[in-house]
């Protein structure tokens, strides 16, 4: 297929519709408006599709809920405060293992914030912002064509696991331009033999999240965290550079890993020894890439568009058995090459 | 190769265009590119501007701080932009509607009346399209055929009648500048 140029929003929506996805729900909100825009064009194109501007983001996340339990593959989009609606309908999405892919352009915040980029809902993507033991994959592309292809991937990991996928980009990710091939999806659906399309001729199926009895509710949640070790065991995904021969690591996703490529580009050249992680799942973490570190890494230096959040995780990762630093740049702002080479020298 | 180029000027003034019609130019000639608009509240009238890479290696950050090529096409932009492109640099100024000078010696200034040229073409309104010919007359970033054979493609099919005088002011601006 021919490259094509367009913004990560689009590709979403574009990479979303290959991958099967027919129903659409959202509400607008900057900076990912061209979803729905796109949404709206292309879903009443393809064979059974359908979109829906819905009167909130509360509704377009039950929309998805309801048409999740049809077995249709569903997709809802927003950025950082219409996220926050949606997550009393995420915790309902894990605990009914119904798939569905979320998608959270994130821009500044707390609050209405403003619509600059922004890496802030990390702790909210990661670490459940609905209630309840529950987990969603996530997953951070760093470029539009990763975009294409990690959405389509999003769609099949959430059919497997059966659980919310949420790809969590930010501001400049989903207006940024770049060349994107979509490759055409050769997986073929996994058959759900879980799904309401009508009981006639067999017993009828149940999808329900009140479980009363105790006992029960916690044999359930004992079942769902099975699954999350295996997605733990199985998922995790990253990219390492220079792992071998670096006495510095950044670690960075995103946007903020592409500005920390070019650092790393840039300071190898003087001859530092540097090089970056950056994780493409950020749940479940990509631990295993830490913990085969050599010793010839010394300390890690955290970049994010926040005040500092996925650092919890990296400390976690290596039992904080060597220092973990922070650089970040917060409220819509952006690190530049500048400010992270300063805070790697004074160090 | 690796070019930087930051365009600059009001709203309505084409400039998301610009950047998308050089960058869509160097995708087809297999070059890596990205392209990164201003998407904040800037509506007509206020500042917008546009970010492109384009190199012939993988970009690794989008974001530009100290531009190669820098086109300005209103005074703001000039002052905002002329501290930060870099040394031997290219500026390409707006000489129509922007009256002051640039201060830089360390650079390569091209002032171009894109307005008067834009009206020889056929319309006032495409000045965009003669300064991206301008541009390319002093940086062979891409070549102008593939800018003007990209623009069917990008251009919705409503306005492919304006398709001839955008082409024209691309090589007139290119003209202009080859002088």
């Amino acid at each position: 297929m021919k490259k094509v140029l367009m913004c990560g929003n689009e590709a979403i929506a574009e990479a979303a519709i290959i991958a099967g996805c027919r129903f659409y729900a959202g509400y607008p909100i900057t900076p990912q408006n061209e979803i729905p825009a796109y949404m709206s064009k292309r879903m009443p194109e393809a064979a059974g599709g359908i979109f829906i501007q819905s009167e909130s983001e509360l509704a377009a996340i039950n929309m998805v809920f309801g048409s999740s339990l049809t077995g249709t593959r569903a997709m809802t989009s927003s950025s950082s405060p219409g996220i926050s609606l949606k997550q009393e309908g995420i915790s309902y999405l894990a605990a009914c293992e119904l798939p569905a892919v979320i998608v959270n352009i994130m821009r500044g915040g707390p609050g209405l914030g403003n619509i600059g980029p922004s890496q802030s809902d990390y702790f909210q993507a990661v670490k459940g912002g609905g209630h309840g033991d529950y987990h969603q994959i996530v997953i951070a592309p760093a470029s539009v064509q990763e975009i294409a292809d990690l959405t389509m991937l999003s769609f099949d990991l959430a059919d497997k696991y059966r659980m919310p996928v949420m790809i969590l980009g930010d501001g400049i990710l989903g207006q940024m331009m770049e060349p994107v091939e979509f490759k055409a999806v050769t997986k073929p659906q996994i058959k759900k033999d879980w799904i309401l399309d009508g009981c006639k001729g067999r017993k009828p199926r149940i999808i329900k999240s009140l479980i009363l009895n105790e006992a029960a509710l916690e044999k359930f949640n004992l079942k769902l965290q099975k699954r999350y070790k295996e997605i733990k065991n199985k998922e995790q995904r990253c990219e390492v550079l220079y792992g071998d021969d670096s006495e510095i690591m950044l670690v960075a996703y995103g946007t903020s890993s592409r500005i920390c490529r070019s650092v790393v580009e840039n300071m190898r050249k003087k001859g530092r020894s540097i090089g970056m992680i950056r994780p493409i799942t950020l749940w479940p973490f990509p631990e295993d890439a830490f913990k085969k570190l050599g010793k010839n890494v010394k300390s890690f230096l955290v970049v994010e568009m926040s005040c500092g959040q996925m650092i919890e995780d990296v400390k976690l990762a290596i039992d904080c058995t060597r220092p973990v630093y922070f650089y970040g740049r917060t409220g819509g702002e952006i690190p530049s090459e500048d400010g992270i080479i300063k805070a790697i020298e004074n160090y | 190769m690796k070019e930087e180029i930051i365009f600059a000027g009001f709203g309505g003034q084409g400039i998301m265009f610009m950047g998308k019609a050089i960058a869509y130019a160097a995708m087809n000639e297999g070059k890596y590119v990205t392209w990164i608009p201003s998407y904040g509240a800037e509506v007509r009238g206020g500042t917008a501007y546009s970010m492109v890479v384009i190199s012939d290696k993988a970009i690794a950050s989008p974001l530009i701080k100290d531009p190669t090529i820098c086109v300005a096409m209103n005074s703001p932009s000039l002052r905002k932009y002329e501290a930060k492109i870099k040394t031997n640099g290219l500026l390409v100024v707006n000489k129509s509607i922007i009256d002051i000078k640039p201060e830089r010696k360390d650079l390569e200034i091209l002032n171009i009346p894109v307005t008067e040229l834009a009206s020889e073409a056929g319309d006032h309104r495409i000045g965009n399209m003669v300064a991206l010919g301008a541009l390319l007359s002093k940086r062979k970033v891409v070549n102008p055929e593939s800018l003007i054979n990209g623009l069917k493609d990008i251009v919705s099919s409503t306005y492919h009648n304006l398709l001839p005088i955008n082409e024209k002011a691309i090589r007139k601006g290119f003209e202009y500048g080859s002088r």
